[in-house]
């Protein structure tokens, strides 16, 4: 039996360290780690947004790419356009534009939502399935309209806020023997971290105050949620606002360290999907897990993947989760006989 | 829908081909030429779209997985294996049907959003797949000898023709499938799998079939949009745009019927391209977003797309007749005599989670029997009823039905083998006419078409509904869906027949017509088992009550018996009522 136990003998290390030589040294893991969960928390919040509309409203949204991009321009609106950069410095804009996204894109979903996709089936004798097919192909409508009219307004050349965030980093001696060390680029350390504050707010409207009460109780059960006194088109109306609100927030943040242009949207809107599925459609929370596991597959599949496969990745992961768990990971299973 | 008004689609579709063609003929100039090309191409990938999504109801984000796999096939046979489109675009065709197969198989596990967002993440992933592979722009070589033979002419004329033939061919073949078990079996499961289940219909097969059949046009089409441009690449063949195209076509169209895609492709085709050259150069985006509120304000006013829109507004109010059959209906008994056992159902058990819905139960049918099975709310009939007809799988034990095991089949091959079920909430297809909706029930014991709409007729003069066959289920009363669901479970001719709480909301003089119709059915051989909580009217008509309570059987005999069953009234009405209840 001592023979079984021993140690890695000769030809076992030549084989580890063979094998060494093809993995990416602890070094690269850990940076594609830190990476990921960084960019994850962005993710995240993109993918409580989208969980939040879909969870409540149960209406798949295709324009939410291009909401991520209105964030963005309105970022570069605020920091470049209107002069805010250059009169209290970069850094202030940005924050201040972070400040005022959510109120300004609130109203705008609220309205988006009050004279368009809530019009839809009113008076109308449709049944509930082809309320939602008319209010997908709408979206796919209002997705068209603002990438193009982002297109005539700010026209398609990539365009970057080139903040000092973006180009500065943070230094992690994880071991303090030197030899290991990880970079925190500043603007993801900063979308990561206002990502968190965000997604803990709304997890607070959520579960602690009346609103985010009435919320959940039109996303449970539509019809007993009216039986109860609950104005439920308004809590729609309220959770597309909220919901375009911090996508728009996530796009300001994003904006602080990725080009962008019109098209901006296309890049993330299935980054967003697989997350809320991942997560568990239905589950706002789930979602954001969601985000940051596909932020982490995303950084480290990259480690072994040729660049051109690494959105192959999220695709196969998304598929994966679908076909084997399709409840998510923090899902109820909601179907019914 | 299904019956008649096939001929006029026929010279619709003939006059529709004759005009296009010499459009094309009369057109000179070679930029409306190739709008006029791309017209039929996205026609055609509409109704692509509408064969699976429009029929079936599930809603397909990837259509452009099969478009490009198919404008790939035929771009790259032609440039590494010198096979000319000729021949590649049936393989694209081919190459569509199989990748359609496949997805299916793979994602019809899942339902609703579910199935929409899987089928956004096939083309997509494909996209990336073939960037890596290195297409990331295929041309087509120049044929200067017999270009002909590799479907390159000098006249844009030629394409826009192709196209059309190709399209004219695509209608009649999507027209067949509308008015067909095809298409109406789609219908059936979109509005309601489960009714189209315990109808007869294998609601899988089906998907599968519209799935292939779909994968093959976009494949096909995609092929024609590669010939027609002359080069491919990842992004036109499989970009979302691309899957986005044909969902809007359609759904501007009108989605469910064959002129709704080409209605759409018709208008937005052309407005997309005018825009893009008059003001693309200008403007650039012009195009998406006059494109873009379009579809807003198509959607806000006609939901349901321009054609089914015009057709309502167009069409005749057919106003229903609401006279009540005749109800003069009075029964008078047959002697009957049972036979030998038809179903057993031995020792069954299921639980849902930790709730116990029926444990250990075992029940008999004669044949030509009356059974009614009662208890109190929550007591498992409806779950008996579910495992019988294979809805919920039980737990443990058996069903035999006519000697044999019922266990692991689909509800649809136990309607197929004889057991037609009614539900404790009625189940129609409410956009469907009466006759459509009986046909779904008879299409499973019948070969033709033609006898499952006989059959339909027959079984719905049998309920006395023969004057609403033509009215659509969503304008019945409740007593008329009632007897609809019967003639419905009644169509495929079963041996036996479970009835889920058939009088709830009924009238008192409703109860007493709809048990005097299916007495006769019973005199005319049918087995019936009847599922219910009041027992007054059941009284009066069964031969023998199995009492449930708690998914246990705690009585079995006749009414006279049971009525008196200590069991039972505790179970209905609690330990106090049991001493007064007693005979005195």
């Amino acid at each position: 039996m001592h023979g079984l136990l021993r140690g890695p003998g000769r030809y076992e290390t030549i084989l580890v360290t063979s094998m060494m030589d093809l993995l990416p040294s602890l070094e690269t893991i850990l940076q594609s780690i830190t990476a990921g969960l960084l960019v994850g928390f962005t993710y995240g919040l993109m993918c409580v947004a989208l969980g939040l509309i879909f969870g409540v409203m149960r209406l798949i949204n295709f324009a939410q790419g291009d909401f991520l991009m209105l964030g963005m321009y309105f970022a570069l609106s605020i920091v470049t356009i209107f002069g805010l950069g250059t009169l209290i410095g970069p850094i202030p804009a940005v924050v201040t534009a972070a400040i005022a996204a959510v109120p300004v894109f609130f109203i705008v979903g609220f309205l988006l939502h009050w004279g368009m996709l809530g019009r839809i089936g009113v008076g109308q004798n449709l049944t509930d399935g082809e309320v939602h097919q008319t209010q997908l192909i709408m979206t796919l409508g209002i997705s068209l309209l603002l990438a193009n009219g982002a297109l005539i307004v700010f026209g398609s050349t990539p365009v970057s806020l080139n903040t000092s965030l973006a180009s500065q980093a943070w230094t992690l001696d994880p071991f303090g023997h030197g030899d290991i060390l990880i970079f925190l680029n500043k603007g993801r350390v900063a979308a990561g971290a206002v990502a968190l504050i965000a997604t803990s707010a709304l997890y607070f409207l959520l579960h602690a105050t009346d609103i985010g009460r009435r919320l959940r109780a039109a996303a449970d059960n539509p019809v007993a949620a009216t039986y109860m006194g609950i104005d439920v088109a308004r809590s729609y109306r309220v959770t597309f606002g909220l919901g375009f609100g911090l996508t728009a927030l996530a796009g300001v943040m994003v904006s602080t360290f990725y080009p962008f242009q019109p098209y901006v949207g296309l890049d993330f809107i299935i980054i967003m999907y697989a997350g809320v599925v991942l997560g568990g459609l239905g589950s706002v929370m789930g979602s954001f897990w969601g985000g940051v596991i596909i932020g982490l597959v995303q950084q480290i599949s990259s480690l072994v993947l040729p660049l051109q496969l690494q959105g192959t990745t999220v695709f196969i992961v998304f598929l994966i989760i679908l076909l084997i768990r399709p409840q998510g990971l923090f899902g109820r299973n909601v179907e019914r006989a | 829908m299904f019956v008649g008004q096939t001929r006029a689609t026929y010279i619709g579709i003939a006059v529709f081909g004759v005009a296009y063609a010499v459009i094309v003929l009369f057109t000179r100039n070679s930029y409306y030429q190739l709008m006029l090309t791309l017209v039929p191409v996205w026609a055609i990938m509409g109704l692509s779209w509408n064969v699976l999504s429009g029929y079936s109801g599930l809603i397909s984000f990837g259509h452009a997985a099969f478009f490009g796999l198919g404008a790939f096939t035929t771009a790259l046979l032609l440039v590494h294996a010198n096979i000319t489109p000729w021949v590649g675009i049936p393989l694209a065709g081919v190459v569509g049907s199989l990748a359609g197969l496949l997805i299916g198989a793979i994602t019809f596990r899942l339902r609703g959003h579910y199935f929409a967002l899987a089928m956004l993440a096939y083309p997509l992933a494909m996209l990336h797949v073939f960037e890596w592979a290195g297409y990331q722009e295929v041309s087509f070589p120049m044929k200067r000898e017999n270009p002909a033979a590799f479907m390159q002419f000098a006249g844009q004329r030629w394409y826009a023709l192709i196209t059309l033939a190709v399209l004219i061919v695509v209608l009649f073949l999507s027209l067949r499938i509308e008015r067909s078990r095809f298409g109406l079996s789609l219908l059936a499961t979109k509005q309601n799998e489960l009714a189209a289940e315990a109808a007869g219909i294998p609601s899988l097969a089906w998907k599968l079939k519209a799935i292939a059949v779909s994968g093959a046009l976009a494949g096909v089409s995609g092929g024609l949009y590669a010939v027609v441009l002359l080069v491919v690449t990842p992004e036109m063949a499989f970009g979302l745009s691309t899957s986005a195209q044909a969902l809007i076509v359609t759904m501007f169209g009108g989605v469910g019927t064959v002129w709704g895609p080409v209605v759409g492709a018709l208008v937005l085709i052309p407005l997309a391209e005018i825009l893009h050259a008059q003001f693309g150069a200008r403007v650039p985006g012009i195009q998406g977003v006059i494109f873009g509120i379009a579809i807003i304000l198509v959607i806000m006013r006609m939901p349901q797309g321009v054609v089914w829109s015009l057709r309502d507004a167009l069409g005749k109010k057919k106003s229903r007749n609401t006279l009540a059959p005749a109800a003069a209906d009075v029964y008078t008994p047959v002697p009957v005599v049972l036979g030998p056992e038809l179903l057993k159902v031995d020792n069954v058990s299921r639980s849902f989670g930790g709730v116990k819905a029926l444990s250990n139960i075992t029940v008999s049918v004669r044949a030509r029997e009356m059974l009614g099975i009662i208890g109190p709310n929550g007591a498992g009939k409806t779950t008996l009823f579910n495992v019988m007809n294979g809805l919920v799988a039980p737990g443990r034990g058996h069903i035999r039905f006519q000697g044999r095991d019922l266990v692991g089949r689909k509800p649809s091959a136990i309607c197929a083998s004889g057991i037609g079920r009614t539900f404790q909430v009625t189940r129609p297809f409410l956009r469907m006419t009466v006759l459509e909706n009986v046909i779904v029930g008879t299409f499973v014991n019948m070969a033709t078409d033609g006898e499952a709409e006989a059959a339909a007729r027959q079984s719905i003069a049998r309920v006395g509904l023969g004057h609403l066959e033509d009215v659509p289920a969503s304008e019945l009363t409740n007593f008329e869906l009632r007897l609809m669901e019967l003639a419905r479970a009644c169509g495929s001719n079963p041996t036996l027949l479970l009835l889920d709480e058939p009088f709830a909301g009924l009238a008192t003089t409703e109860i007493e017509s709809y048990m005097n119709l299916i007495r006769r059915f019973r005199d005319e051989g049918l087995t019936i088992v009847i599922v219910e909580h009041t027992m007054q009217a059941m009284i009066k008509l069964v031969d023998r009550f199995v009492v449930l309570d708690h998914g246990v059987v705690i009585a079995d005999g006749v009414p006279g018996d049971v009525v008196k069953n200590p069991d039972v009234i505790k179970a209905y009405l609690g330990d106090k009522w049991v001493p007064d209840a007693q005979p005195r």
